[in-house]
């Protein structure tokens, strides 16, 4: 057990993988000799070397694309998207492709592949590198979305992606990569998908966060109890498949709710999570749900970044106003 | 289409169309031979026999389609020399076919069933399974989606030091996809064993080649990837065969990727909901219909004495019976359950999906 940062946890989990399977490669742009652009491949390209670990041209759709035309060749393609927003030079590669191999081909081929990509926003990156885009992935039937917010999650998620036998896309909180830091266990362990996590309990309002809105959702949940009000906290980890069950509990618990997203709020996945709740919950239901998000106008340059991004207050006051609802 | 006339080169190094613009051809328009037969008589008589069916095929299933019994499609009639040449330069045991969506005739040479293939017209799911170990991708509709797969393909077989190699196959208007680019772009870097096959046959829907690219040929594009790109007549079965087969051999002798561009001509319907008289010239056409590849292969096969004109109408008479009892046996299977396709989006059914199905057949069930 060592105290790790998000993005350590995901190089642990790549360094484990490739000495466990010899099958896995890793490849994207600049995750060679450098290490990727946040460190996250760093010390592989030197132990597994350059058949394994390749640095690709600059060019998404190709990166996917080929991952699949890897996997059919019987590799376990492991590829970084460098920022996630960038995925979409590819969009067809992923979602009309990739997400599709078993069921194009009726079972003949699939896909175990998995795409990382650092997303989300807050730390102060160009213009373009800080979309919160998970909603456009998660609705491409075929492709699993997972978006982990703590290091040990991220280690065992990680395995747990690479080992399932169809894609994943592996969302890395951007805001959480080095300031979020946790035990992780030595050696191999997987967190399942589909599971969420309980964070936090509590009794009075269920408050719903993936990725780097996880730590908001703690710091809003801290700040309610001073107040009196005791938030359950709720981590998806996986938004594809969804926990259906953790929600429906808590909500029957608690019967109140409110998601917390760093994406623009219209065909958020908060949306999907709000109307799964008033499906599986609804005579549960004390008020309306509500949804603390980023506005609908996208994702601004550096000066503005922390007035968009949902804050620990806008949470807090989305909590109290739905205990007065 | 130029006239000129040569053999294959014997070696594809630094070979571009910039270079040496007369494309390859072996058969002139008459069938007469302007270089040595590059195949047995034996191979060159099952060549035809192949391209035959790939013809007879489609027009049974144009006719099909004009009943209201097919779907809409996209027949490949007029380019069978194009994609049975360049399938028969290929092992079938070793090597993989990717195709795009005209080059069935290719397919059936290398193994793709006949009753599949009706299957695939009446809209079965089960067409896109390819079966057994054929060692070949799905129909992919998506244009040059396929090319970006097929390179992380030919990467992955060098990788594991197979001695497979792979034809990507595409068509003009795949060049101004980005896929194209992104594709060729990595499998120059890589020196990956694949082959593009671009079938130029004149048209995308209705938009000309001129209106596609302002290159002179398309073969060129490989200059600018780092490998060699090569014109062969698309219509000549020898020619496009002889020019695959030196790219095929390239590829397994780990000097990576060629680009081989087919010229030939769409004889039939960008697809059934298509209508060519709006902007095809007729004259044209008419051109390309002297240049059809089956009447030159069966020129040929005569003035060569491989086979007769008896010989060629009972090959007629075979190859009818076969789709015949392909097209009976297509008939006979089954309706695909709805089941099938949910049991088939990921290995392991999620919950969600699970309620779907069952909500799915309790509606069914009324």
């Amino acid at each position: 057990m060592a105290e790790r940062t998000v993005v350590e946890a995901v190089n642990d989990a790549l360094t484990l993988e490739m000495a466990r399977d010899d099958r896995v490669l890793v490849f994207g742009e600049d995750v060679g000799v450098t290490g990727g652009v946040f460190r996250a491949t760093e010390g592989l390209f030197t132990k597994y070397g350059k058949e394994r670990v390749i640095d690709t041209p600059l060019s998404e759709g190709v990166i996917a694309g080929a991952a699949i035309g890897l996997a059919i060749a019987g590799w376990v393609p492991v590829a970084e998207i460098q920022f996630l927003g960038f995925a979409h030079n590819g969009f067809n590669q992923f979602v009309d492709q990739l997400a599709r191999v078993r069921y194009r081909s009726a079972g003949r081929f699939s896909a175990q592949v998995t795409v990382r990509a650092p997303y989300g926003g807050g730390v102060r990156a160009p213009e373009l590198h800080s979309d919160g885009f998970e909603a456009h992935f998660a609705h491409a039937p075929g492709l699993k979305v997972v978006a982990p917010s703590t290091p040990h999650d991220a280690k065992g998620l990680l395995l747990a992606s690479i080992r399932d036998p169809d894609p994943v896309l592996y969302l890395e909180p951007l805001r959480g990569y080095r300031q979020v830091k946790g035990d992780v266990p030595d050696g191999d362990y997987v967190v399942e998908l589909g599971k969420a996590r309980v964070a936090r309990e509590g009794t009075d309002v269920t408050l719903v966060a993936w990725s780097a809105a996880v730590q908001i959702a703690l710091q809003a949940a801290d700040d309610a109890q001073a107040q009196g009000i005791s938030v359950e906290v709720i981590d998806l980890r996986t938004l594809v498949p969804l926990d259906v069950g953790t929600l429906r509990s808590s909500v029957t618990k608690t019967g109140r709710a409110v998601v917390v997203h760093e994406a623009p709020l219209t065909a958020g996945f908060g949306a999907e999570v709000v109307a799964t709740i008033q499906e599986e919950a609804f005579f549960s239901l004390q008020a309306p749900v509500r949804r603390v998000a980023s506005p609908d106008v996208p994702y601004p340059v550096q000066m503005l970044e922390e007035q968009y991004l949902p804050n620990a207050e806008r949470v807090l006051q989305a909590i109290i106003a739905t205990t007065r609802d | 289409m130029k006239e000129a006339a040569r053999a294959a080169p014997a070696n594809l190094d630094g070979v571009s169309s910039a270079s040496m613009p007369p494309l390859v051809r072996y058969l002139d328009q008459d069938g007469e031979l302007l270089e040595d037969q590059p195949m047995s008589d034996e191979m060159a008589l099952e060549g035809y026999r192949v391209m035959l069916r790939g013809r007879r095929f489609d027009e049974r299933c144009v006719s099909l389609q004009r009943q209201g019994r097919m779907v809409t499609l996209a027949p490949g009639i007029g380019q069978e020399a194009a994609t049975v040449g360049a399938a028969m330069a290929l092992d079938s045991d070793t090597d993989w076919f990717v195709p795009q969506y005209r080059e069935l005739a290719g397919q059936l040479w290398h193994g793709y069933p006949l009753k599949l293939a009706f299957l695939w017209h009446v809209g079965h799911p089960i067409a896109f399974q390819v079966p057994g170990d054929l060692k070949m991708l799905p129909f992919q509709a998506a244009i040059a989606g396929q090319l970006p797969q097929a390179v992380g393909l030919a990467w992955g077989l060098k990788l594991k030091r197979d001695p497979g190699v792979v034809l990507a196959v595409f068509g003009d208007g795949g060049t101004s996809q980005g896929d194209f680019h992104e594709a060729a772009n990595l499998a120059g870097v890589m020196k990956a064993p694949v082959i593009f096959l671009c079938q130029n046959n004149g048209w995308a829907i209705s938009t000309t080649i001129e209106q596609q690219t302002a290159s002179e040929t398309l073969a060129q594009k490989a200059i600018a990837y780092g490998f060699p790109g090569i014109q062969c007549d698309g219509n000549d079965l020898f020619a496009v065969y002889a020019t695959v087969r030196e790219a095929v051999a390239r590829a397994r002798d780990g000097k990576g990727p060629t680009l081989v561009e087919a010229v030939t001509y769409r004889l039939g319907l960008h697809t059934t909901a298509d209508d060519p008289s709006r902007y095809e010239p007729r004259e044209m056409h008419e051109l390309w219909v002297d240049r059809d590849p089956l009447r030159r292969m069966q020129r040929h096969l005569v003035s060569r004495g491989i086979v007769d004109r008896a010989a060629l109408d009972r090959i007629e008479d075979e190859v009818k019976e076969e789709l015949r009892v392909a097209w009976d046996e297509a008939q006979k299977e089954p309706a695909p359950d709805p089941s099938f396709y949910f049991a088939q989006v990921h290995e392991d059914t999620s919950p969600r999906l699970r309620r779907d199905l069952e909500r799915f057949d309790r509606n069914r069930r009324g």
